[in-house]
């Protein structure tokens, strides 16, 4: 008895349970937090009543001669054919309505393209599968990378609340001040896009775009690369914290002050060699971080469109070459320059890494020292 | 030795020519065999297609990598996306082009038989080298079907050699058909078969075929800048050597808006034919219905951009772009009031063909409101690139071109085989296709308009939900289909005796002629009245 009972509790709730699950995702376009953005969603709505109304008529029309007229009732076809007088009718109501309809979607678009007189100014940079925000008004850049681990995607861990649109670092703007974002790209066309501001920008290597926002409110929006842009297209996320104008001024001295002095350690380390526990660890978390994605995690590569790194001659033979092109990159190809990506430090470890894991084991350790003489030789 | 045989049959009223066997279909210049193979390749294409749809949605029936790696989904996403389009949706038009084309305008056959018959032979070959290169190392082609480059030309792998020359196949096959089709409407229409007289299928085929001339030279010539550029060092997309990615999606699109009403203006055809013969009334504004495919076809040519609004345009282009396509649902309306007029004090019957030309008239005016959605271009920045985009194209693809398709196999069937369908099982497939489509694809605009990307391989969690019971949708749909094949099969081994009028409201030369319908047809012209 009591076994029937719970289950039948258990169904609905069950049921319940899906659904309201399923609230969770908003059935709507958003209203977003700024001005265009909600000028974008009232167009949205617009239109989307004009498609209801008519399809209300045609189809009312519609089915009530599919109910009416059909031979089984015994009715006899009528053979009228032609009207020009209703063609023009419904020629001409058409017309008007989409005159009405242009009229705010050509303000809001000229509004949205304005990007003059901005506040700040950021440049965002696609790469394969990553953004970069440099602020132009501060010496303040940095990478921002998925920040879901890779066991939550092949379903080893649960899945956290904002799964797949979390980043290291997100880039953080001022409340009420117009910030101009340049887009560009490092590699293909990716897409800056985050619904709340209802700003989605191509970004096409070698060309830039540009796009604006004002956000009011304070808070944490989330987009994601809205372009196909190869494998791992689905996890180049977009977080933007909007903060305060004081809290924006602390935060942007803060990094700026915290970069300046990564540089000035990176200088120190320069006299200073790692030893190989120390390389092959920092360099297994670099590797994992910006590598894994192409060479996979076991060094194998994917045959056909990414080398393989274990058994390569590069990586067992050629030390000033593999240095060379971790810094540089490969023209032509989807191998980037991690010069500007990583430091000294970080490259020198990951290709200590590549040569001394899966059997790679040359036993060579490559000290910073190592990368930054290539990247001065480079000049000579 | 067949031809021996074939001559004895020399004398007789009805000489088919034809050797036995596989070499009947090798060598045929035949257009009922020549639309008859373009028809069951079609059939077959849709399959390996659906197949790899089925793919797609096991992979996002829940968050999180299951079944397939991120680099396959998008060989998945891609080669459906091409196999749908230019293996599936434009044959089944050349098929049915084959077939009606003569039969209606009451020509013995189509004006070029052995180009006709080389055009379809050459599609086989293309579809093999596209598949054969999904086991290449690397995989087959990973870049959508747009093949956006620089992924296309510098990020690719080398099965892009493979994927650009069974383009050219492609291509140069439908060059060939689009030509057969204007010279026969041009040059063997039975005298009386004025302009004007002309079935609205004939007439948006012609306007088709002229859109495919035009359009096909400039894919092929996409297809040729990427393989340049990947391989001979040309730079047309490249910034570095002076070019922009964004002129290969100016081409691509000046080729891709108008090959979307291609895959849709004979489908106006199909629903023009069917709703009258169902409804026992002629159809309502023939003269405004040629001149609204006409508009559509024009307009084709001058809306390109608005898949690229994202991509950075001057306002006065994006302003441009953005009311040249809202003009296109002006004539897009004309024609669905037209049929709705059709309709109207008829009296209508309801066999398996015009409930899915029913079904094509509400579902594609669905696909073209979202259609219009888009058009308005501040919106079009939400929804660029999402789930309501596939929403949308997939309303007017599926719900329009490939019921269409269904639709005119079901109205002709009983005049190719000479068997009435199984009317039961054709329901059954409607009803179980109906409903499964929509719940496959109507989820999708709700998705979409939450923020989902198109072509991810996974996704947020708020999205599961709606992404499992979308794949449920999926997996109905395509159970549907096999419905069809049964009945196909069915049909073609026996059933009912077809008359040749075949359906109580049936109006043109193809009803007077006997079901099945003879191997020669209209060796004399016939008297049009």
């Amino acid at each position: 008895m009591t076994k029937t009972r719970s289950l039948r509790w258990s169904l609905p709730t069950l049921l319940l349970a899906a659904t309201a699950n399923a609230t969770d995702m908003p059935l709507n376009m958003t209203k977003g937090v700024t001005e265009i953005s909600q000028q974008v969603y009232h167009l949205h709505m617009t239109i989307f009543w004009i498609c209801c109304a008519i399809g209300a008529v045609v189809f009312g029309i519609m089915f009530w001669s599919i109910v009416r007229h059909r031979k089984a009732r015994g009715v006899q076809p009528a053979q009228f054919h032609e009207s020009t007088k209703v063609e023009i009718l419904w020629t001409a109501i058409p017309v008007i309505i989409l005159i009405i309809m242009a009229i705010p979607a050509t303000k809001t678009l000229i509004a949205m393209e304005d990007t003059t007189e901005a506040d700040v100014t950021v440049l965002v940079t696609g790469s394969q599968w990553k953004w970069h925000y440099k602020y132009l008004e501060h010496d303040v850049e940095f990478y921002s990378l998925l920040a879901t681990p890779k066991e939550q995607i092949i379903n080893k861990f649960a899945k956290g609340e904002n799964y797949l649109l979390e980043v290291d670092r997100p880039l953080v703007i001022p409340t009420g001040k117009k910030v101009r974002f340049l887009m560009t790209s490092d590699d293909v066309i990716h897409s800056w896009w985050v619904p709340a501001f209802a700003v989605k920008k191509d970004a096409n290597p070698g060309f830039i775009n540009e796009a604006w926002t004002r956000v009011d409110e304070p808070g944490t929006y989330r987009g994601q690369c809205a372009e196909l842009c190869g494998k791992d297209h689905g996890y180049m996320p977009i977080v933007v914290i909007a903060k305060s104008p004081a809290d924006f001024e602390s935060w942007v001295n803060g990094e700026a002050e915290r970069i300046a002095k990564a540089k000035a350690e990176e200088q120190e380390l320069l006299a200073m060699n790692m030893g190989m526990d120390e390389l092959m660890s920092v360099g297994e978390r670099t590797y994992t971080a910006y590598c894994a994605a192409c060479h996979q995690p076991n060094g194998e590569g994917l045959p056909g469109i990414f080398p393989a790194l274990k058994g390569s001659s590069m990586a067992l033979n050629d030390m000033p070459g593999h240095i060379n092109i971790v810094l540089n990159g490969k023209a032509g190809t989807a191998m980037q320059a991690y010069a500007k990506q990583l430091s000294l430090k970080e490259i020198a470890a990951v290709i200590t890494y590549e040569r001394n894991a899966w059997g790679n084991n040359t036993g060579e350790l490559v000290q910073a020292a190592d990368v930054h003489a290539v990247l001065q030789g480079k000049g000579e | 030795m067949s031809a021996v045989v074939t001559d004895h049959d020399h004398d007789h009223e009805h000489h088919d020519h034809k050797p036995s066997g596989i070499k009947r279909w090798f060598y045929t210049t035949n257009h009922k065999d020549i639309g008859t193979m373009y028809l069951v390749f079609a059939l077959i294409m849709f399959f390996i297609g659906g197949a790899m749809a089925m793919v797609i949605r096991a992979e996002l029936f829940q968050p999180g990598m299951q079944f397939v790696e991120p680099n396959f989904f998008n060989q998945m996403t891609t080669v459906h996306g091409l196999i749908m389009v230019f293996g599936a949706v434009m044959p089944a038009f050349t098929g049915l082009a084959n077939w009606m084309i003569p039969m209606m305008i009451g020509a013995p056959d189509m004006a070029l038989p052995r180009m006709n018959n080389w055009s379809f032979w050459i599609l086989p070959f293309a579809f093999l080298i596209l598949l054969i290169s999904l086991f290449m190392p690397g995989g087959g082609p990973s870049f959508g079907w747009t093949f956006y480059a620089p992924l296309s030309t510098t990020y690719s792998g080398d099965s892009t050699a493979l994927f650009v020359f069974s383009v050219h196949i492609m291509g140069i096959s439908s060059i060939m058909g689009a030509i057969n089709v204007i010279v026969t409407i041009f040059n063997l229409r039975a005298p009386g078969m004025t302009w004007m007289k002309m079935p609205l299928f004939v007439w948006t085929w012609l306007i088709t075929a002229f859109l495919l001339i035009m359009v096909m030279p400039v894919l092929a010539g996409a297809v040729t800048m990427v393989l340049t550029d990947k391989y001979f060092g040309t730079s047309f997309f490249d910034a570095a050597g002076g070019g922009d990615p964004v002129l290969f999606q100016h081409i691509f699109w000046f080729f891709g808006h108008p090959e979307v009403y291609i895959m849709i203006l004979p489908a106006f055809g199909i629903v023009s034919s069917i709703v009258p013969t169902f409804a026992r009334k002629p159809l309502f504004g023939y003269a405004s219905m040629v001149y609204a495919t006409s508009s559509i076809a024009l307009l084709s040519f001058l809306v390109w951009a608005h898949h690229m609004f994202t991509t950075g345009m001057p306002v006065a282009g994006a302003l441009f772009f953005m009311y040249c396509t809202m003009l296109i649902a002006v004539p897009t309306g004309v024609k669905v009031f037209n049929w709705v007029a059709t309709m109207w004090r008829g009296a209508m019957t309801f066999e398996v063909p015009m409930m899915f030309a029913l079904a094509f008239i509400v579902l594609f005016t669905i696909g073209g409101f979202s259609g219009l959605m888009l058009a308005i271009t501040p919106a079009d920045f939400q929804y660029h690139d999402t789930y309501f985009v596939v929403a949308h194209f997939h309303y007017v693809l599926v719900t329009g071109a490939v019921f269409s398709i269904i639709a005119a196999a079901y109205y002709w069937l009983p005049k190719w085989t000479g068997h009435m369908y199984d009317e039961k099982l054709g329901q059954w497939h409607f009803w179980c296709s109906l409903i499964s489509v929509n719940l496959l694809f109507f989820p999708m605009h709700f998705v979409g308009l939450a923020g989902m990307p198109r072509r991810i391989p996974d996704y947020a969690l708020q999205f599961a939900d709606f992404n499992a019971f979308i794949s449920i949708g999926g997996f109905l749909f395509g159970a549907s289909q096999l419905i069809f094949v049964w009945l196909l099969v069915k049909c073609a081994r026996g059933g009912e005796k077809a008359t040749a009028q075949v359906w109580e409201g049936a109006e043109g030369l193809e009803w007077e002629v006997p079901s099945p319908a003879p191997y020669h047809t209209f060796e004399t012209p016939p008297v049009i009245k």
